[in-house]
């Protein structure tokens, strides 16, 4: 890229080029998280329910006790609440992973 | 900034932008909210304009998404609709606090969920729902080696099963309650009425060629360790075992009818009714997509266009899709009596099986009540953090319960938002 780029504007197909590749590039970014303690990494943009179930952790314990986990993906059930950097009652389908963020279960 | 529009969309998913796009294009001031980090409703998750070519919807997202964005409306992602707290005046909730939004006419275009019902098992981890595992696959989740089994009833199943297979997932079959005989009959009148529901339907079912899809047949239990790792399906009256990682099971959609019901829409057979305009019985307030009745995207954008061009002042341009919402309300109906549940279903919870899961309450523990009221004075079912969202849609069909009012907030939300004093420009101080 020569000095004069910096200054010219870009037309819609060489925008959306540069988003594309951007776009390519996140993909293999890796956002590193804790889960319970436990180190994880996962893809940029992934949601932390998906997080969870890959670390196989349960979200959060019912009145029972029993072991609960993601089940509707869409902000419906509550099944899928975490404690996300101390808060607690985060939806965790509706929350995307990031770079050091501390979930815990329940 | 000022939070006084026009027009404000709840939800943005195919409806929600088609009627916000319209109506932003023919120069009202139009915001589109929804709870959601990104746009696109449940169909359209996880496509953005530079992978929508990869996906079946992709090219009609595009489409609309570039529409919206040129549109100049403005749009809210991460916004939780909690309440009307005066007439024409919505609070909504982030993670940055909450505010209210002032409206002349409001379009409510918040979808559907998915049915559930409890069997022994359902409450374990690793079990959820068919629209459940897409979307959690669309947000990350890794389904390569996965063994899957897809049940419950509705044409999510196929799709989702064709979704999954595509990311390397191992589908160790598809559980239909459905008959034949309504299959058959729905797809002949698919066939003729929307060919190209056909076509897709049949994309789905090559890409799971080697799976066996059974019809009559549903799932009686969920066996596991901590987590589901065996499933006992009833296969045309016949019981067996089969090992899997993963259960996805829905049954159908019910629309989310929480604001409309707070709001006072007259609601007929589980579906909002609305006039020609998409107007429900609330004056300036508009309902579209599956609040109206379950049928899909193209559904949606029709009904999101109307209410568009009818929140725009033009209903010559409202009345000229009149035709083809006809169509697709037809293809409403027409999925309503295919995917009708059968009365055996109700035979799947035993007495100790979990029904509302917020509050453990056991099918033993409402079987005794006459009714929401009662189940909620005796049990707490229906109390929880879902406030009934998801046994509400199995009480109504277990016990034919009537749907439980709807009270605000509509979502649990902070103690601040409530308690919010909000200034004149729709700003929250706390």
């Amino acid at each position: 890229m020569t000095k004069s780029d910096y200054h010219r504007c870009y037309t819609r197909d060489e925008s959306a080029g540069m988003a594309a590749k951007l776009e390519e590039t996140l993909a293999h970014v890796q956002v590193s998280l804790t889960v319970n303690g436990k180190e994880m990494q996962v893809a940029a943009g992934t949601s932390v329910a998906a997080a969870m179930m890959m670390a196989s952790e349960p979200c959060r314990f019912s009145v029972e006790g029993e072991a609960r986990a993601s089940l509707c993906g869409m902000g419906i059930c509550m099944e899928c609440r975490v404690t996300v950097n101390g808060v607690p009652h985060r939806r965790s389908c509706q929350l995307i992973c990031a770079a050091g963020m501390e979930v815990v279960s329940g | 900034m000022s939070a006084r529009f026009d027009v404000v969309v709840v939800g943005a998913g195919p409806g929600g932008i088609a009627a916000a796009a319209v109506a932003a294009e023919a120069g009202k001031r139009v915001c589109l909210l929804d709870a959601n980090p990104a746009s696109g409703g449940q169909i359209w998750r996880g496509i953005s304009a530079q992978n929508a070519k990869s996906y079946p919807h992709g090219a009609k997202f595009a489409a609309w998404k570039s529409r919206l964005d040129a549109s100049g409306c403005e749009i809210w992602p991460g916004w939780q609709a909690v309440d009307l707290v005066a007439l024409r005046r919505l609070r909504v909730e982030s993670e940055a606090g909450s505010r209210d939004v002032e409206f002349e006419q409001l379009i409510l275009a918040t979808g559907a969920r998915e049915r559930f019902l409890p069997f022994p098992g359902w409450t374990m981890p690793g079990v959820m729902g068919v629209g459940g595992a897409q979307a959690l696959v669309k947000s990350g989740l890794d389904p390569r080696g996965k063994r899957v089994i897809v049940a419950g009833t509705g044409p999510l199943l196929l799709a989702v099963a064709a979704g999954l297979a595509s990311a390397g997932a191992k589908i160790e079959g598809i559980f239909e309650q459905a008959p034949l005989a309504r299959l058959a009959r729905f797809g002949m009148f698919t066939m003729f009425a929307q060919p190209g529901k056909v076509m897709e339907g049949t994309r789905y079912r090559l890409r799971t060629f080697a799976v066996p899809y059974h019809l009559n047949s549903w799932v009686r239990q969920a066996q596991g360790n901590g987590r589901v790792e065996r499933v006992w399906v009833s296969i045309d009256g016949k019981e067996s075992a089969i090992d899997c990682d993963w259960l996805a099971c829905g049954f159908h959609l019910v629309p989310n009818l929480e604001l409309p019901r707070l709001l006072g829409c007259n609601i007929r057979a589980g579906c909002v009714t609305v006039d020609d305009m998409q107007q429900s019985s609330v004056p300036g307030v508009a309902c579209v997509g599956e609040l109206t009745g379950i049928g899909g995207l193209e559904k949606a954008l029709i009904e999101g266009e109307i209410a568009g061009w009818a929140a725009a002042g033009n209903p010559t341009r409202a009345m000229a899709l009149n035709g083809q919402r006809r169509k697709q309300r037809e293809f409403a109906l027409q999925l309503d009596r295919t995917f009708d549940l059968r009365a055996g279903l109700r035979r799947l919870p035993m007495a100790p099986t979990v029904v509302c899961r917020c509050e453990d309450v056991t099918h033993n523990a409402l079987a005794g009540c006459a009714g929401w009221r009662e189940a909620k004075l005796h049990t707490r079912c229906g109390m929880g953090a879902c406030q009934g969202r998801i046994c509400g849609g199995a009480t109504e069909f277990l016990y034919g319960w009537g749907p439980a009012d709807s009270r605000p907030p509509v979502y649990p939300v902070r103690v601040s938002t409530l308690a919010a004093e909000i200034d004149a420009a729709g700003i929250a101080s706390r």
